[in-house]
């Protein structure tokens, strides 16, 4: 039997499910939201979900941190702009926001926190913009409530870049509003000249409908077309062909044509087709620097992300610090459930850290004193006191982000082939408008002129320049609506034919998290071991108290104390009735490499590797450590003996990542298709061979215990082989944003399937917001037919511009007609690219 | 048709107000955001009660 989720509708992992209850969570984060929204009386929240048709609230992931850094000075004066009246604002970036109803959510703060006078969320970045009252509520009031409802906050600087580039879009917008105006005005006096050819028309009023439209155009070039004439100046200054080359010299013809035939009151003019392609050229432009601009924001939220402040020691008492002012040799605290501010040798106290971030392992590593912790990793147990050996940029993640950076800027393939064709384009038609001038001055420089600009008009490349980034960007956004979200259009043409497809396994063939998945024997040994293991901290432990505490919460609700069907033995009614007595614990030891022991209520339990169990005289039935090891699981045995050394009860626990639902089904499915999959992992490569057989994978292609470096390393081998092939695939990774970020940025395409959606994209082409890989087959198929789009946009306008051009050349095509031309065939193609369908 | 004299500087003279507002409109960033303002609208159910909202909307520290 499947349980859904109530706050996210993922499906809840047997350990947690919770017999008779209303409602069931996947975990802990989801619980969080749910409680706070039914706290706040906000259950609105779901209704809105479910009516906007959007996808389900994604499965929450609160930090439960105490925000603490966010009251600090420092912090105040970094991030927040305060006024003397009391009043201030900062703009926070969220992680989770994903759909209409997180608007809802969000800018419903000041309902729920007092004080707070208004939140406005910008869902397309993630980042509300806040305004509060500092007398009535503190800011980490605010960012702990923000956490609650699963949008865990990171502070967010407007730097000078950030403040050009919105300054820079600002004015491209404004380009393109004053250059269609003046487009709309000059097409409104050709219409009326048109219809002067026609019945005939004053003298003084053709000429004064000229003239408007030349001044218009003027305007037009001057002030929106200024920046093609900077380009092909730029071009002709440093000798690399642009496309802005020909578009400027084919304004400037039909410009300074038109211009000559209105002074001397003769001839054709082209008025209209130049202020239309200034102002379709512009919007073409725009289109494709948005889409730019997303991927360097999220270049810069993976550097919001990471903890901004420690806490140092100064010989009296800890005090918080911003991160930068860390140095070598100081001593920082890291308390339970913070992530390391920097990587150190720990001096005090012992733990475990979940260094998924840099391993990709799921189970966390115990830490004693003279160990390593890494920053970004995050402490599961108890506090302990680093000193710090390197910071920022030194550390090893730091290093990572900076690869992930080098790779992310590497400009893409398909990039450099438009500048390249684009750069022939233009000089293939600057010969051929040069070749048709010098053969039509034979018959008068007037016709030579016309002919060279009828040319330069119809030869417009339309679809190199609009039609395509159109096509992208309808595809981008109908993929978004359906849980992708794409970077860049570039990675679309790479992942529209089959190749190598490499797959990390923790998060993305697996769910990512330990916990105990199967469990033989006696089930009322669950209470007990879990109040065992509390005392406990191997790795294992947290998953062992985790399941049994679920499972005595589920007992104690149970009106029907049903068996489960999926347990040898049923749970009895005296497991029920020990739990409502405090069961006490004493004499707890740890026995390093077997597993721990200790006296619970009086008897004795053992908990550890089967083959300690079976030393003391358990006899463990040996189908159930083959049923524990089919499923790629880890075995931990239990031994109860009571007081006498006689055995009572025994039961063995399954416990590891369990697979993805529908891994196995799209793992046939794509290599049906013809796509090479295969498997690294930083997890034991024991444990990563058995996924692979399980998912039907070849063995040579599974590839466990590699470092974050070591996959980067294999990712670029990889695709050097495929250089060199006389048929080279593309490499793609799939992975987890965090610590296969260097991976996934070293790749062809890189998808991340979980993380923070804003900070995999900083080095991911793409991001699935559905854990697992159902997205990444719907993604493929998208992708090919969106590629097929584009190919045949290509096509027909490649056939038009070459006609176009023919009889421009023999002299068939006037000015007028091209210009006529050039927008039909542009709003063509341009229809075309919008409505296709593409992602479904 | 001497009309046409006046009026088209008269039509142009209203685009160019149009462009103006723009202009305006954009260099205040109203179209920063195009995403956000669509889902927001469907949202205004229940009128938050707020006893600061009227003074907070004139006093709230600008952003540029």
């Amino acid at each position: 039997m499947e349980v859904s989720c109530t706050h996210c509708s993922l499906p809840v992992p047997r350990g947690l499910i919770e017999e008779g209850a209303n409602e069931q969570f996947c975990c802990a984060g989801c619980r969080t939201v749910y409680e706070t929204l039914q706290g706040a009386g906000l259950q609105r929240f779901y209704e809105l979900s479910e009516q906007t048709n959007d996808a389900p609230p994604r499965q929450a992931s609160t930090s439960g941190r105490g925000f603490t850094e966010f009251d600090h000075e420092d912090f105040l004066a970094r991030y927040v702009d305060s006024n003397e009246e009391g009043f201030s604002q900062a703009t926070l970036y969220l992680e989770g926001v994903h759909c209409a109803a997180c608007v809802w959510l969000v800018e419903k703060l000041p309902t729920i926190v007092p004080g707070v006078l208004e939140a406005r969320l910008d869902i397309g970045r993630a980042i509300v913009t806040l305004s509060w009252r500092t007398d009535q509520v503190a800011l980490s009031v605010i960012a702990r409530t923000l956490d609650r409802l699963g949008y865990p906050p990171h502070p967010l600087q407007d730097g000078e870049e950030q403040q050009q580039r919105r300054k820079e879009a600002r004015a491209a917008l404004l380009r393109i509003g004053v250059a269609g105006a003046l487009a709309g005005n000059v097409m409104g006096i050709a219409f009326a000249l048109y219809g002067g050819y026609l019945q005939g028309m004053e003298q003084n009023l053709r000429d004064f409908f000229r003239w408007s439209a030349m001044l218009l155009t003027l305007v037009s070039l001057l002030w929106p077309g200024r920046v093609f004439f900077r380009g092909a100046w730029a071009s002709l200054r440093t000798r690399t062909p642009h496309m802005d080359l020909p578009i400027a010299i084919g304004i400037g013809a039909g410009f300074f044509g038109g211009a000559w035939h209105t002074i001397t009151g003769t001839g054709e003019v082209y008025f209209e087709s130049v202020a239309v392609l200034v102002f379709l050229l512009l919007v073409g432009r725009h289109v494709q620097s948005k889409q730019q601009r997303r991927a360097y924001e999220a270049m810069e939220l993976l550097h919001a992300l990471t903890p901004g402040t420690a806490r140092r020691n100064t010989g009296s008492g800890f005090e918080e610090v911003p991160i930068l002012s860390l140095q070598k040799g100081d001593q920082v605290e890291v308390r339970g459930a913070e992530t390391a501010p920097a990587d150190g040798t720990v001096v005090e106290g012992e733990s475990s850290f979940d260094m998924a971030v840099l391993s990709g392992e799921t189970r966390p590593i115990a830490v004693q004193q003279g160990g390593r912790v890494f920053a970004g990793t995050l402490n599961l147990g108890a506090r302990v006191v680093l000193e710090v050996d390197s910071t920022g940029a030194d550390s090893r993640v730091g290093r990572l982000l900076q690869l992930v950076e080098q790779h992310a800027k590497r400009p893409a393939a398909i990039v450099r082939v438009a500048d390249r064709i684009s750069g022939v384009f233009t000089v293939v038609v600057l010969l051929l408008a040069a070749i048709t001038g010098l053969w039509w001055s034979q018959s008068g420089p007037d016709q030579a002129l016309e002919n060279a600009i009828a040319l330069l008009i119809v030869a417009c490349p339309c679809a190199l320049g609009l039609a395509t980034p159109l096509a992208v960007v309808a595809a981008v956004g109908r993929a978004a609506r359906s849980g992708i979200l794409v970077k860049g259009g570039d990675a679309l043409e790479r992942l529209a034919s089959p190749g190598i497809l490499v797959l990390d396994k923790t998060g993305t063939l697996t769910q990512g998290a330990v916990s105990v998945v199967q469990w033989h024997g006696e089930s009322k040994l669950q209470a007990a071991v879990a109040a065992l293991e509390e005392h406990a901290s191997h790795p294992f432990a947290g998953a062992l108290v985790e399941f049994g505490q679920s499972q005595a919460a589920a007992l104690e609700s149970a009106a029907v104390a049903e068996p489960q069907s999926s347990y040898t033995t049923s749970i009895s009614t005296a497991s029920g009735a020990a739990l409502t007595h405090p069961i006490q614990v004493e004499d707890v030891e740890a026995i390093p490499g077997k597993g721990v022991r200790g006296k619970v209520n009086g008897q004795l339990l053992c908990i550890g590797a089967p083959a300690w169990i079976a030393e003391q005289g358990a006899d463990l039935p040996p189908e159930w450590i083959t049923q524990v090891l089919d499923r790629a699981l880890s075995p931990v045995a239990i031994l109860q003996t009571d007081s006498r050394g006689q055995i009572t009860a025994i039961a063995m626990a399954g416990i590891g990542d369990a697979i993805q639902p529908d891994a196995p089904r799209v793992v046939a499915e794509l290599q049906e298709v013809g796509w090479q999959l295969q498997i690294m992992s930083g997890d034991h490569p024991q444990v990563v061979a058995a996924v692979a057989a399980k998912l039907g994978m070849e063995k040579e292609h599974s590839h466990g215990g590699l470092s974050p470096e070591q996959k980067l390393a294999a990712i670029e081998e990889l695709r050097a082989q495929q250089s060199q092939a006389s048929h080279s695939l593309p490499v793609l990774m799939v992975g987890d944003g965090w610590n296969d970020a260097a991976a996934l940025a070293a790749a062809d395409v890189g998808i991340a399937v979980h993380g923070s959606a804003e900070a995999s994209l900083a080095a991911a082409d793409v991001f699935l917001s559905a854990p697992g890989l159902g997205g990444v087959a719907g993604l493929l198929e998208g992708a090919k037919r969106t590629v097929r789009v584009i190919r045949r946009n290509l096509a027909v306008s490649l056939a038009y511009n070459g006609i176009g051009v023919a009889l421009a050349m023999t002299g068939v095509l006037n000015p007028l007609l091209a210009a006529v031309l050039m927008p039909v065939s542009s709003l063509t193609v341009v229809s075309v690219a919008w409505r296709s369908r593409t992602f479904t | 048709m001497s009309v046409v004299y006046v009026v088209l500087p008269l039509a142009l003279l209203i685009a160019a107000v149009a462009v103006g507002a723009f202009a305006w409109a954009a260099k205040r960033g109203q179209f920063d955001d195009l995403e956000t303002p669509a889902h927001r609208m469907l949202h205004d159910d229940d009128p938050i009660e707020q006893p600061d909202s009227k003074q907070s909307d004139s006093e709230n520290p600008k952003t540029s």
